[in-house]
């Protein structure tokens, strides 16, 4: 059929049937399990009801696992208790899991990819937001809650409302210190934090063409962030070559039998949308939030606002709630706000890439503050080692940290203390998000650096060194 | 699931927006079985100063706060972490319903699934609802089945989702309801496995990490 999108084709080859309101019953090809899912697995024993698929959800331990060490000797027994849960819940059901010492261990939206779990054309779902992660390669694939995984468990169905679709165009080449994660806080600070709320958006144009894999995982990974139900990019060489040998991508000839139906996972040239936005990539600047949502972003260049220049006054009220807690003066410069920590990990900013762009900045720097640095997967440290990445970031004055959610979340223990102020590469500056009376900015691995090396955010333009190449 | 069909209870004005689910329960609060009650840690952090004392001036913590059974807030409420603990923390502090100009696509669904209705509203009505909502708790009436609020002589529509709307009407649970649709699932199944094979998972009981891993 012609005159369909990208998701509609997905959608299609995934509809078991309608009911009587029109909702889609979907056939779920993946599902992620992570700690958080306790809920739904003692939901599943309150019924005494099976998990009908185990061979198709995987267990990865991330948001509460320890980063100063891979043992649970010194975690608190609550935290314990949530990772022992998913341990034994998945040893019940027969599911796999990736366990706390394995090497491919990691952030579920770090690893999936990395393994070749996700792949263009899958329906995949976890009980996490961030799940429109893996849209970058292809795949429809949205956070859901802890009822919905209880039903993904029993039945490997979901019922869905299907969602408007936006396509979000952006064309041009973006400046050298702009990243996806400048394209993300551009693109929600313009439409708003609920502003793609109801559709599932597919981001396309020239300067998505240019974006490496990874930096196509940071931008789906935001998605959320401007309420959209999932983020997705047509599957193209870079996605093919990307998926190529990883350990459960298909292989051989099922590789090129994959690969002729990912080839068609595009949208068709006169396929509608209900909505369509256009930024030119040429005019966004690293971008950073002065505020409490991730809408509150401005390029680095402009000052905090002040509440009464804004239109309507639920927004001058949201600004002053916001300034008041962060801390902060109408119309201070951006760039005069001085921090006392730093933090650079999260399925957002944590793949090598954004190792590597952080290094490029503090090669031969010193942080002025102290700082945690929390590979995305235990893969990407690894790898980072073999770079020499770990020494530069040590040198720097920064903690070299196992792999998890660590201090994006807090789940932990790794937070900030009560008025502290971070720049993060994460993907929340919710009030109390990285511990109660935290305030935090969002920005790219490479301006989380250069604010370490200058005490306070700061443009890292001017410190660029060798910014590496996609 | 208890069905919704009409509630008249006092209403909780929250005038704010962008009440996440961070804000909503606090992470730090997730760890607990649902069974201790995760109404104690609805909006923590706004109900307790730095020191942990109640916060006196905020609204759940004003007497007369534990009758609340719906709560009024501005736009994009229940946004961000898929959290059903947010909803959990509503529906054990003993709140139906949650009335907002706009919601979190993920919260609606897991407000849905626990009997709690996401009504939306405009932003005038919401204004309209907010100002004739004052310190004191004030009843209000919700109608699911002609999605209409009553209020101080006032009545405003809402939306609602068309399924979810009759979920709520009749307290269906997804699960119970999917076991109707087995051999529909099964039928669909050996077209997509023939179609699709890499898509495919391990036999039941083999070893090992999902089908494709051939490491």
């Amino acid at each position: 059929m012609s005159r369909q999108t990208l998701f509609d084709k997905i959608w299609q080859s995934h509809e078991i049937c309608q009911n009587d309101e029109g909702q889609s019953l979907l056939w779920v090809d993946r599902h992620l399990a992570h700690e958080g899912s306790f809920h739904a697995f003692n939901k599943l024993a309150e019924r005494g009801l099976s998990v009908r698929h185990p061979e198709l959800t995987l267990g990865i331990a991330d948001h509460y696992v320890p980063t100063h060490s891979r043992s649970l000797a010194t975690v608190n027994d609550k935290t314990r208790s949530v990772i022992e849960q998913l341990i034994t819940n998945t040893r019940a059901h027969g599911i796999p899991l990736i366990g706390l010492d394995d090497s491919r261990q990691g952030i579920v939206h770090v690893v999936g990819p990395e393994l070749g779990l996700t792949q263009p054309g899958l329906v995949m779902v976890c009980g996490d937001s961030h799940t429109s992660t893996h849209g970058a390669l292809g795949a429809l694939a949205f956070g859901i809650g802890a009822s919905e995984v209880a039903h993904v468990l029993a039945t490997q169905t979901l019922w869905q409302n299907k969602p408007k679709q936006l396509r979000i165009r952006i064309d041009g080449a973006l400046s050298p210190a702009a990243t996806a994660k400048d394209i993300a806080l551009a693109w929600i600070s313009q439409l708003g934090a609920d502003g793609a709320r109801g559709y599932a958006i597919e981001y396309a144009g020239s300067a998505i063409d240019d974006l490496s894999v990874e930096a196509r995982l940071t931008l789906c990974n935001l998605s959320i962030e401007g309420g959209a139900r999932c983020g997705m990019i047509a599957p193209d060489d870079k996605t093919l070559a990307y998926l190529k040998n990883r350990p459960m991508a298909p292989k051989g000839d099922e590789f090129e039998q994959a690969t002729a139906w990912w080839r068609t996972l595009v949208t068709d040239a006169d396929a509608v949308f209900d909505r369509e936005v256009e930024l030119d990539a040429s005019e966004i600047a690293p971008q950073v939030t002065w505020g409490t949502s991730p809408e509150e972003a401005l390029p680095i260049t402009a000052c905090v606002p002040y509440p009464d220049d804004a239109h309507a006054t639920d927004k001058a009220r949201q600004h002053r709630d916001s300034i008041d807690y962060m801390g902060l003066k109408p119309g201070q410069a951006l760039t005069d706000i001085a921090i006392d920590r730093v933090f650079i990990g999260s399925c957002t900013n944590a793949r090598i890439e954004d190792l590597r762009a952080a290094a490029a900045v503090l090669k031969g720097r010193k942080s002025k503050v102290p700082g945690l640095i929390s590979a995305g997967s235990t893969q990407v440290k690894a790898q980072a080692e073999a770079e020499g990445l770990d020494h530069i970031f040590i040198e720097a004055g920064l903690e070299w940290r196992e792999s998890g959610c660590s201090m994006c979340v807090g789940m932990n223990g790794d937070q900030l203390a009560s008025g502290e102020r971070c720049a993060s590469s994460t993907n929340r500056n919710f009030k109390g998000r990285q511990g109660l009376g935290s305030r935090t900015h969002l920005m790219s691995p490479a301006m989380v650096a250069a604010a370490a090396v200058a005490g306070h955010l700061t443009d890292v333009r001017p410190l660029l060194q060798e910014f590496p190449q996609p | 699931m208890t069905p919704f069909t009409q509630l008249t209870a006092p209403a909780c004005p929250l005038v704010r927006s962008n009440v996440d689910t961070d804000q909503l329960i606090p992470a730090r609060f997730m760890k607990e079985p649902r069974r201790v009650g995760y109404g104690q840690f609805l909006l923590y952090d706004l109900r307790h100063d730095d020191t942990g004392k109640p916060a006196d001036d905020f609204i759940l913590n004003q007497p007369g706060a534990e009758h609340f059974q719906i709560m009024v807030a501005r736009r994009n409420f229940g946004a961000g972490s898929s959290r059903e603990a947010a909803v959990y923390a509503l529906v054990d502090y003993g709140f139906r319903c949650v009335i907002a100009p706009s919601f979190g696509d993920i919260f609606s669904s897991n407000a849905v699934n626990n009997g709690l209705l996401p009504a939306l509203v405009n932003e005038a009505d919401a204004d309209r609802l907010l100002n004739a909502l004052g310190s004191e708790p004030t009843p209000i009436s919700v109608d699911l089945a002609s999605q209409q609020i009553h209020f101080a002589g006032q009545v405003i529509p809402f939306d609602i989702n068309a399924v979810w709307k009759t979920k709520l009407l009749n307290g269906w649970d997804d699960i119970d309801l999917t076991e109707g649709y087995r051999s529909k699932i099964d039928d669909f199944l050996l077209t997509y496995q023939t179609r699709y094979p890499w898509t495919q998972g391990q036999p039941e009981g083999a070893p090992g990490l999902i089908a494709r891993d051939n490491r």
